[in-house]
């Protein structure tokens, strides 16, 4: 049995009409006869952000997946903003945006072109783009390629991408990896205007003390199983991980 | 969502567009080499350009369908979209749309290979275009199903022609009588069948097709 978390409600969070609260119950998801999640059971309420920690292979990047309807659990049943994230699948995902490992990007593409595209199946306006490409600091470089983009530029541009959909729900899978220090700096001040919008966050990282400060609550994964959560602060306690902190990669 | 996503599929088209260029010179090839498997025999020749012009096609097709999901593949841009959410029938028909416009493209552009290289002129343009249309319009429907389905499997360019030539078979069988009957004459009318039977074709597997995308490419 998967450990709950029960988040009280936050003072210092500002509970947005936008948010939607994270119900997962047992969720389970395989990978042949490999267990990458088993038994995850969590609560998140609206307008807060969760920092999800854990070993390579701790089943973050699935837990992620399944959340944004990428994959399909084998076991448990999860609900997003009171949807049911099978039966109602295409709701769920109106209102979830995932930064995953994956870019998600077309290489023959501009920048801009890449956002536009989303832009439109979206239905909203191509003006957006130009606006979070300043913001994710791509706007001298949106006519280029991003098959001649480094993987931190992509990074960026993927964020771009996720803010563009102006998510209620937002899965950001090691927002950190591959920024140089000033994108470490873009993904928190995102992830805290977000956070101010109501957004409710996702963040699974091996940046710990950096999420610490950002995060209402923390959860660690080992080997698919929720195995500690509470405060982001307390996460570096030996007792709390039952290993040193150091153990987890950072 | 169909017009957003038909001009992401022309767009990356556009940018990839000597990737054709490549699809033009294999089909012309092997028009090439099937002229050498007749020999000198003008009658001969004009007598099978018809099935040679659609055995080219087909061949040059399994790279065309099996390129338009690269780009789908190389960074899970397929699945982005469809998480942004996107309609997955939309997604398919604007991948078929196109890939239906650049295999015409590519029938229109080996027909002068075909009269060259096997005499095989004609005056009825506009049927020869209209067998064209509805013959790669049959292409391309099961085409786009089948290279979804396999686009992630390593053995891909293996696979696709496995299963995509034995179930078009009616609307290649198709294609071929009608467009020997435009280059070699029709005087029974007997092309118009074939017609039909190709245009019940495309009827049923772009309907069938849209309907099974989503479970393709869904987890």
């Amino acid at each position: 049995m998967g450990a709950s978390l029960r988040m009280a409600p936050n003072d210092n969070v500002p509970i947005c009409m936008n948010g939607v609260t994270i119900e997962v119950q047992g969720l389970a998801r395989r990978y042949g006869a490999r267990w990458a999640l088993a038994d995850v059971t969590f609560r998140i309420p609206p307008a807060s952000v969760l920092m999800v920690a854990g070993h390579n292979g701790a089943g973050k990047s699935t837990l992620f997946r399944v959340l944004a309807t990428a994959i399909h659990p084998d076991r448990g049943s999860v609900k997003v903003g009171g949807f049911d994230l099978v039966r109602q699948r295409q709701d769920v995902r109106k209102m979830t945006a995932l930064l995953s490992h994956q870019s998600y990007l077309y290489e023959s593409l501009t920048a801009r072109e890449n956002l536009e595209v989303v832009a439109d199946h979206l239905g909203i306006s191509r003006a957006g783009a130009a606006e979070v490409l300043e913001q994710v600091g791509l706007a001298s470089r949106a006519s280029d390629a991003v098959a001649t983009f480094s993987a931190g530029m992509r990074k960026r541009l993927s964020f771009a991408r996720v803010l563009l959909q102006a998510p209620r729900v937002v899965l950001l899978d090691e927002p950190y990896g591959s920024l140089d220090p000033a994108g470490f700096d873009l993904v928190d001040r995102v992830i805290g205007e977000l956070k101010r919008g109501g957004a409710t966050i996702l963040v699974a990282t091996h940046q710990l003390e950096r999420s610490a400060k950002l995060a209402d609550r923390a959860m660690v994964l080992e080997q698919g199983r929720v195995s500690w959560e509470g405060a982001p602060a307390s996460l570096g306690a030996p007792a709390s991980l039952g290993a040193p902190a150091s153990v987890l990669p950072c | 969502m169909l017009i957003a996503a038909l001009r992401k599929e022309l767009l990356l088209q556009w940018r990839t567009r000597g990737q054709f260029l490549a699809v033009f010179v294999f089909g012309a090839a092997a028009l090439l080499l099937f002229s050498f498997a007749i020999g000198p025999n003008a009658v001969a020749l004009r007598t099978f350009s018809a099935g040679f012009l659609w055995l080219g096609l087909l061949l040059s097709s399994t790279l065309t369908l099996a390129e338009s999901f690269h780009a789908e593949m190389e960074n899970r841009a397929m699945e982005g979209l469809l998480l942004l959410p996107s309609d997955p029938r939309a997604l398919y028909y604007a991948k078929a749309i196109a890939n239906w416009l650049q295999l015409a493209i590519l029938g229109v552009a080996l027909v002068p290979v075909m009269v060259v290289l096997y005499d095989a002129g004609t005056t009825a343009l506009p049927k020869l275009l209209l067998v064209i249309l509805l013959g790669t319009a049959g292409l391309s429907a099961p085409g786009t199903l089948y290279a979804a389905m396999t686009a992630q499997l390593k053995a891909k360019q293996t696979l696709l022609p496995l299963l995509l030539f034995p179930l078009i078979v009616p609307a290649l069988l198709a294609s071929v009588k009608a467009t020997s009957y435009v280059i070699l004459g029709d005087p029974m009318d007997q092309a118009g069948s074939w017609l039909s039977l190709l245009a019940a074709f495309d009827l049923i597997y772009w309907s069938l097709c849209g309907i099974l995308y989503e479970r393709v490419i869904e987890d």
